[in-house]
């Protein structure tokens, strides 16, 4: 429900989905080795579109899930590339950090239009 | 089926820290009893291997659990030793089945394995902790 009057505005359902993310790459990095285990990715930017069309952030997440294509599978059925998993789970890391000084600068223009400085 | 509460970060990359324990430990057991003989077939030690299995359901977010511990199909080795004094009728023992390279291979996977998730359990915690700052 990233509406564009609110205060945080898009930022806000941008965080809820970078640490969805996070937790779907931990389970990937996490499942490493399990024989079977098919390794699974949010598609970020249809996630923070249908966020944006009034979707609440859970359902968007859920709806932009997809498996992940592996370069070279594995003999045991297991598509989680740990190279692949691990840069990204990196990048999305510090998209999360991106998406938070975003909100910080939000949160102290607020505060300095409240204090009238 | 008992309902659980949604996952996070840190439930996921724990339980897999501890599945990956578990294979370490079992590791451990299989180059210890590696070489170890017996009198007779069956009572030869087998290298045990755990099962992981992937827990969770929710869409995408899921952990993993050894499901049970099994022994490996590698059969004991029979070795000819007159002299052992646990040596059978025709002078034979039983050498426990390790393949003692896979084991060793198993354990640094495993290790490595095991740093990952420490290595994810680090960055959520930063995260959590800058956005507990927030506004501060």
């Amino acid at each position: 429900m990233a509406d564009d009057q609110s205060l945080f505005g898009i930022h806000g359902a941008a965080l809820a989905l970078r640490s969805q993310r996070l937790s779907i790459l931990a389970s990937n990095i996490a499942n490493a080795a399990t024989p079977g285990y098919k390794a699974r990715d949010i598609d970020f930017a249809h996630a923070l579109d249908l966020a944006n069309k009034g979707r609440s952030v859970g359902d968007a997440a859920d709806e932009a899930v997809a498996y992940r294509v592996p370069v070279t599978p594995s003999l045991d059925g297991n598509t989680v590339e740990l190279s692949t998993e691990q840069t990204l789970f990196a990048e999305n890391a510090v998209q999360y950090r991106t998406t938070l000084s975003f909100l910080e600068g939000r949160i102290s223009t607020i505060r300095r239009a409240l204090k009238g400085e | 089926m008992i309902v659980q509460k949604p996952m996070n970060v840190f439930d996921i990359a724990g339980r897999a820290m501890s599945a990956q324990l578990v294979r370490l430990n079992t590791t451990a057991s299989n180059l210890a009893n590696a070489g170890s003989v017996s009198a007779t077939r069956e009572g030869a030690f087998r290298a045990l291997k755990p099962v992981f299995k992937t827990a969770g359901g929710d869409p995408g977010v899921a952990t993993v659990d050894v499901s049970r511990v099994v022994q490996s199909g590698l059969e004991p080795v029979k070795r000819h030793e007159p002299g052992h004094p646990l040596a059978d009728a025709n002078g034979d023992v039983w050498e426990a089945g390790v393949d003692t390279s896979a084991e060793l291979i198993d354990m640094v996977e495993s290790a490595r394995q095991y740093q990952n998730n420490v290595q994810v359990l680090q960055t959520a915690k930063t995260l959590t902790l800058d956005t507990l700052r927030l506004g501060q």
